[in-house]
């Protein structure tokens, strides 16, 4: 019966992974990895996670971060839009709903904006985040 | 015989009683709620807000809002692993 069992899982995973890559060729490259500058400066604490669902500067402002942040914000902007009519829910609705998970997504060691307004850093510890969050 | 009496008898004393006081009481928390409200109408001044227009933005949101979003919002922070 182990035997059997074994068996079946193992087909239902080996078609689960047919039709997942199946899937996976027709579709755009989905879970794209950040841009290496982005990935810098965020490891580096330079920029963190807002609570409004946008990135911020940490350090001093210069041109080079201005500019990576604005992209990377005026994109989020645009799939923010898109999932908030999507889910009949306001672009600050979604957008502060976004925050609250990307700030629970950061690494140990990434900055984060706590309610207060003050950035932090990460921790192994639960970051510090607004009462609405789920 | 006995339990008879028992159960029969409370049944009976209690349910008037509890009416009663529940609508006394009923009777009396609108009266203090029609009082309180009254002196506090005398009270209360209301003033225009001078500051908080971008923090009441993020007040308003609700909870239950953030609490219906958040397996989508979750959703799309992996899908769009590039910009998060």
């Amino acid at each position: 019966m182990g035997d059997k069992m074994t068996k079946r899982i193992s087909k239902g995973l080996l078609t689960g992974i047919a039709v997942a890559t199946a899937i996976g060729g027709l579709a755009a490259p989905a879970f794209a990895q950040r841009d290496p500058a982005y990935a810098a400066a965020r490891s580096a604490g330079q920029v963190g996670e807002k609570m409004d669902g946008y990135l911020g500067i940490v350090v001093a402002e210069t041109s080079d971060l201005r500019r990576l942040v604005n992209d990377i914000n005026i994109k989020r902007r645009a799939v923010y839009a898109e999932r908030a009519k999507a889910n009949n829910a306001t672009l600050e609705e979604y957008a502060l709903t976004a925050g609250c998970q990307a700030i629970a997504a950061t690494s140990p060691g990434e900055k984060y904006q706590a309610p207060d307004g003050s950035w932090q850093t990460r921790t192994s510890a639960p970051p510090i985040r607004d009462s609405r969050c789920p | 015989m006995k339990s008879g009496y028992l159960t029969g008898r409370p049944g009976a004393a209690k349910t008037p009683s509890t009416q009663g006081d529940r609508a006394m009481g009923g009777t009396k928390r609108i009266a203090a709620g029609l009082l309180a409200s009254l002196t506090l109408a005398g009270c209360i001044t209301v003033n225009a807000p001078e500051e908080p227009i971008v923090i009441e933005l993020n007040v308003n949101i609700r909870q239950e809002v953030i609490y219906r979003l958040a397996e989508d919002a979750g959703n799309t922070i992996e899908e769009n692993a590039d910009i998060f």
